[in-house]
């Protein structure tokens, strides 16, 4: 049997295309905390990684059911805790499984 | 009795759509974020009221983030509105109510109307439309404003009766529901602290609820801390309404209101200083994020008592999350925006051909009509050198803008324009602009075919001042429709076979100039940090024609009333500067030309030719191009003109473009180099106007002339004189 990571801190910038996870902080203050709270990424946001721009920057996140972007210096700020390495596929399978 | 109605929501919420659906006004509507910078209005009329329809610019907060959110919270809290229609994306509940929240925080009276009704119903979404109009305590009525103006008829009855039980109530401005959003026990109490000394100080009470004023002290609130320290010149004034005395001349008063404003500051800042430390040190956070993240904890504890259901997972990929996995794919999308590009100058150039020999016909006729009815003269001169030649040169190219306009309508409503920034900034950054832009950079030209008086006024859309001011100063470096003509006429007389290329490298060279020029500004003259790129990706709409018409003929109509009234004003001012003084008797002028050259422009263009010179141009370019200061559309006019004037046989109406042909010191080079200082050199009038506006100050407006002038001899000479070297 395959021994699965189950997830863990980390910021939003690490995170894998199509890795889903929660958002635990978002540690940028001033305008840019601003602006990236506005658009609802707080703490407690569902989000995944929808891509990535052509040059891997910008980075497209889905969120609350709509894709917003975001620089990778700006991603830096912000702390996601992913649920597990299931990608977005699998769990969709899951969820049309149950 | 009349009414005023503010249309205030998300970009993309389908705001501008509703505001067509219910004032049949006709005007822009986009599909990329923070498309209406302008205040627009209309009305309608139901039963026996008048309804004045404001349109908000589209904003997700009531920060002073940008702009736009301070152009409406300013509308808002000035002008009060009657009503306030908060145009709600069903299928973005969440992240749209958290507008709606500031919105009856600032203790409007609001109205939602839940639009885009069957795209929730698509992607899944139920949405329990009394459940939320309960919990909320306002109006929420479900529309439709894209196809059919369903739901539209609903609203409007809604807002009659909102406004009819108003007067009833004897006049009295909507019963404002009181949201008290709880922020937790730390922030609830200094909020109330704060509240009381607002109060104490009479600080814009008669403007906001105190809720809200303290709130926003609380978010470090630029503006509203500005006011408050400009808060002693009001209370001084009201001081001394009491004391009967010229405020200036009451000491007395002053000392108060100048000791006031400094206390209403240290008394607030005392307490946000305090509640900032106790949150950093309990919680590592402040209290901008904490409030916002409260909102966000209110929106979803109120969606979840049975608001919403999701049939599917939210964050599951829609069709238009599938469409984006090809178009914005790492080799695929830039290909395809090469392609898409491209293509935009294939078809306008092919399809365009056709209309535009008819207008072009239809003024050539018009001119042999006019010279066979009248006689030889100074009025037939004017009409037909001057009006026909000059307008008619500009109106030609009427059905190839409109084309250009077409599809740039398409690419903006249909959301792709999103994702060329979104590709693009990584590209933009390193050029120390923003992926932002890009849009009026396209507006602007970058897309051949725009303008950049438009162009300038997008970049309001840019927060950051240096960002902004770098984009302001390079969009006039863009292919406007205005520059288009020149160039086509030059591809037409001297690039035949390479039409479609040579558009396509000009446009490139448009760009390198642009960023280039960029570059240096902001490593220079404009150094700085970068913003952040917090942008929304609006998902792919097919675009509707009647909104796609509408774009495409606001703004060809825009470009014909130009020809139409400042185009001819300039042709008639240039046919007199061309033709007076007249050479006098003793000269020998049986060549035309000999009379051109003693005319004011001739002189001017002639004096300054041996400098000119060394890029190519001889005089009567230099005539043209000194017209094109004030639009540059008059330089193909005045081209056209002046050697319509200088022709030996002015019976024979040629075509310019043969004129050119036959010209033994216009070659290709002279077009090559004629091109590229048409491309980069002084804006036009109107934009140097504008960018001195937009800019704050003359002092850019006059820098762009000098410099854009100075930038495009020195590369039209380089090219000119390697071209030479080379035996071109």
């Amino acid at each position: 049997m395959r021994l699965r990571h189950r997830g863990g801190k980390m910021a939003l910038r690490q995170m894998k295309d199509k890795e889903r996870g929660v958002i635990i902080a978002v540690n940028a203050t001033g305008e840019m905390g601003r602006r990236i709270r506005d658009m609802g990424l707080v703490p407690g946001a569902e989000i995944s990684i929808q891509g990535r721009a052509p040059l891997y920057d910008p980075v497209a996140v889905r969120i609350m059911g709509f894709t917003l972007t975001l620089r990778n210096n700006e991603a830096d700020y912000i702390m996601v805790e992913t649920e597990s390495d299931k990608t977005l596929q699998e769990s969709e399978k899951e969820y049309a499984a149950a | 009795m009349q009414t005023t109605i503010a249309l205030a929501g998300n970009p993309n919420a389908g705001k501008t759509t509703l505001f067509n659906a219910l004032t049949g006004a006709h005007q822009h509507v986009g599909n990329y974020p923070g498309v209406t910078v302008e205040k627009k209005c209309g009305a309608f009329t139901f039963n026996d009221k008048t309804f004045n329809v404001v349109d908000l610019p589209g904003t997700y907060s009531l920060t002073a983030y940008s702009l736009e959110e301070v152009v409406a919270r300013d509308f808002l809290a000035i002008e009060k509105p009657d009503i306030v229609v908060n145009i709600v994306d069903a299928s973005n509940l969440e992240r749209n109510l958290y507008l709606s929240l500031q919105l009856m925080e600032m203790g409007l009276p609001v109205c939602i109307a839940l639009n885009m009704m069957d795209v929730a119903q698509k992607r899944g979404i139920t949405i329990d439309i009394e459940k939320l109009s309960n919990l909320l305590g306002v109006p929420v009525i479900p529309t439709i404003a894209r196809n059919g103006r369903k739901g539209a008829a609903e609203l409007v009855e809604a807002l009659y009766k909102m406004v009819d039980r108003n007067h009833k109530n004897g006049d009295v401005v909507s019963p404002i529901i009181n949201i008290n959003i709880s922020y937790g026990i730390d922030i609830d109490s200094a909020l109330l602290d704060i509240e009381k000394i607002i109060c104490d100080y009479s600080f814009m009470t008669d403007k906001y609820p105190t809720r809200w004023i303290a709130l926003k002290f609380m978010e470090n609130d630029e503006q509203i801390i500005q006011l408050a320290q400009k808060h002693g010149e009001l209370f001084e004034r009201v001081l001394c309404d009491k004391c009967l005395r010229d405020p200036d001349s009451c000491p007395a008063c002053q000392q108060i209101s100048r000791k006031c404003d400094t206390q209403l500051m240290q008394k607030v800042a005392q307490i946000v200083t305090r509640l900032t430390q106790h949150l950093q040190q309990t919680a590592s956070t402040y209290p901008e994020a904490v409030i916002a993240d409260q909102r966000y904890g209110y929106i979803r504890s109120l969606l979840r008592q049975g608001v919403i259901t999701h049939h599917y997972d939210q964050n599951r990929l829609e069709t238009s999350d599938k469409i984006d996995k090809i178009l914005t794919h790492r080799l695929f999308g830039p290909l395809f925006m090469g392609a898409i590009l491209y293509a935009m100058y294939y078809f306008t150039f092919n399809y365009s051909e056709l209309p535009v020999s008819w207008v072009e016909g239809f003024f050539g006729l018009l001119a042999s009509v006019i010279d066979n009815f009248l006689s030889d003269g100074m009025l037939k001169s004017l009409i037909v050198s001057g009006i026909i030649d000059g307008v008619g040169g500009v109106l030609g190219f009427v059905p190839l803008i409109m084309f250009m306009f077409f599809f740039i309508a398409i690419l903006e409503d249909s959301g792709y324009l999103a994702r060329v920034a979104f590709m693009l900034d990584r590209v933009f950054r390193i050029f120390g602009l923003h992926g932002s832009s890009v849009m009026p950079f396209i507006i602007s030209g970058g897309i051949a075919g725009g303008c950049a008086v438009p162009g300038i006024m997008a970049t309001r859309t840019l927060k950051s001042p240096k960002e902004r001011l770098a984009t302001l100063l390079t969009v006039p470096f863009m292919n406007c429709g205005a520059k288009l003509p020149i160039f086509l006429l030059l591809i037409a007389a001297f690039f035949q076979e390479h039409r479609a290329l040579l558009m396509f490298l000009i446009t490139i060279t448009a760009w390198i100039g642009a960023l280039l020029a960029a570059k240096l500004f902001r490593s220079t003259i404009i150094k700085g940090e970068s913003t952040p790129f917090v942008m929304e990706l609006p998902p792919y709409r097919l675009p509707t024609i009647k909104s796609v018409i509408i774009h495409t003929w606001e703004r060809t109509w825009q470009y014909i009333k130009k020809a139409g009234t400042v185009i001819l004003g300039i042709s008639v001012i240039l046919w007199a500067m061309m033709t007076f003084p007249a050479p006098p008797a003793n000269v020998d002028n049986s060549a035309p030309e000999t009379a051109l050259k003693y005319s004011i422009a001739g002189r001017i263009g002639s004096s300054i030719e041996g400098i000119t010179q060394l890029a190519g141009f001889d005089w009567r370019i230099n005539i043209a191009l000194l017209g094109g200061f004030a639009a540059k559309e008059v330089i193909v006019s005045t081209l056209g003109t002046a050697y319509s004037l200088s022709d030996a046989d002015p019976k024979e109406v040629d075509t310019l473009e043969q004129r050119l042909k036959s010209e033994s010191n216009f070659g290709p080079l002279t077009a090559l180099s004629l091109i590229l200082f048409t491309m980069f050199y002084a804006p036009c009038f109107v934009s140097v106007v504008c960018l001195s506006r937009e800019s704050g100050s003359w002092k850019w407006g006059l820098f762009s002339v000098f410099f854009n002038t100075g930038f495009a001899f020195t590369l039209s000479v380089i090219l000119y004189q390697t071209g030479s070297l080379m035996g071109f």
